[in-house]
């Protein structure tokens, strides 16, 4: 399957990238590791008539300890997230997660914010910066701005990037203890559906993966857990708020079944 | 769009539409059939080569995007002189294929592993070969020759 037709220019620099969005507009995607871009253009669903590459801008590819946070340039690939002493030390989750992504040849390639800014509500790594409370920098021609992770995922597959903005880094708050449950049928398969719960300085955060057009916190949960539920009482309201679609993998009641089931463990897993 | 990259050793230069995908590349315009096309959709990984010494399914990458860097191929692997690379010895060893229809891809994916990981336990081969689909084998003797290709790399380094 060969993709539409289309121009091509490699941005050397993060500005030449956004004046390359600003001259081309809506014709225009950014292609980054092209693990979820490249997919969709080869089936036709997406035809943009302009790629501008920023796969090659190093200095947006980086893991840093910075005290509070830890910070991952949009950049950084899965295989180097998941490998980064730093992630493995103060953001155990993330880089736990990042590993599960995809398979090894997916994980050299894909890049944490193009994973992010894909907007897909069945991808892991939107429902682990929503568990976090991350925050996300971007950049566009007027500077930089902040997004918080819960107000950047709009509706199904989009996200709150004007055209003429980059993401440009991940930051999330320092972690130790957090649990991860997915259920696929195979292992490098997306998830049918999938829980994160963490705890960090702000307390216990929850997100769910697959539970509906966009990624997920689960706040009835976390509002449980702040008041003292236990485990299997908080995960009861796990389902609050979903609307999973059906399909031969489960119909809705399964997962909001499903949904419960992996919020407890991941909620075991954080001491709740 | 003009597209320079290292495979095998040789410097490639080829004028190429952008949305040429790496694997047509280095079949069509290369002629290195080694790479094989199986699913198409980023999962089987028989189209896996290596950039830059790191599996990659070149089903999912434009030429433009490998332009400056360096792929190898399964043709890139043995010696001149035709010796085989441990990893391809060890699957002729342990008889790791059937079909041969992955070979290529399993054979670039588990030097890529090695690179990483040098001794490697059975199950972390299985999982570092998530991304790699055979039909015939049951995989069993793919693993074995992951875990025999380890050993000999460990004696020759």
């Amino acid at each position: 399957m060969i993709p539409a037709s289309f121009d091509y220019v490699r941005a050397n620099s993060l500005d030449e990238a956004i004046a390359l969005l600003g001259e081309h507009g809506d014709e225009a995607k950014l292609l980054a590791g092209g693990h979820s871009l490249l997919p969709l253009m080869k089936l036709r669903i997406a035809q943009p008539a302009m790629l501008v590459d920023i796969g090659r801008l190093r200095e947006l590819s980086y893991v840093r300890d910075e005290k509070e946070y830890v910070t991952v340039g949009a950049l950084t690939r899965h295989h180097d997230v998941a490998t980064s002493p730093v992630a493995l030390a103060s953001a155990a989750v993330l880089a736990h997660v990042a590993d599960q992504i995809g398979d090894p040849q997916v994980r050299h390639r894909g890049t944490i914010g193009g994973s992010i800014s894909h907007g897909d509500p069945a991808s892991d790594l939107p429902a682990v910066l929503l568990a976090l409370g991350a925050t996300l920098v971007v950049q566009g021609p007027n500077g930089q701005r902040e997004i918080a992770a819960k107000d950047f995922f709009l509706s199904f597959f989009e996200v709150a990037l004007a055209p003429q903005e980059v993401l440009v880094e991940v930051r999330v708050p320092r972690s130790v203890e957090w649990g991860f449950e997915k259920l696929t049928k195979r292992a490098q398969d997306w998830a049918i559906v999938g829980a994160v719960a963490v705890r960090t300085s702000n307390g216990v955060g929850v997100g769910l993966i697959n539970m509906g057009p966009v990624p997920l916190r689960a706040g009835a949960v976390e509002e449980a857990v702040a008041s003292g539920s236990n485990a299997v009482d908080a995960a009861e309201f796990a389902a609050d708020g979903t609307e999973p679609s059906a399909d031969f993998n489960g119909s809705v009641a399964y997962r909001q079944h499903v949904a419960k089931v992996l919020v407890r463990r991941a909620l075991e897993k954080v001491g709740v | 769009m003009k597209v320079e990259m290292t495979v095998n050793g040789n410097l490639e230069s080829h004028d190429v539409e952008a949305r040429t995908l790496l694997v047509n590349y280095l079949r069509d315009t290369l002629a290195l059939t080694g790479t094989n096309i199986g699913c198409d959709t980023t999962s089987c990984g028989a189209c896996t080569v290596l950039i830059n010494g790191q599996s990659v399914k070149s089903c999912t990458v434009l030429a433009v995007q490998a332009s400056g860097d360096d792929v190898t191929t399964i043709e890139g692997m043995a010696s001149e002189d035709g010796t085989m690379h441990p990893v391809q010895a060890a699957f002729q060893e342990c008889h790791g294929l059937q079909c041969g229809y992955c070979t290529p891809g399993m054979v670039m994916a588990i030097t890529s592993l090695l690179k990483e990981n040098p001794e490697p336990t059975e199950e972390e081969v299985r999982v570092g070969l998530e991304g790699n689909l055979c039909r015939c084998t049951g995989y069993h003797n793919i693993v074995e020759s992951a875990l025999m290709a380890s050993r000999s790399l460990g004696v020759h380094s």
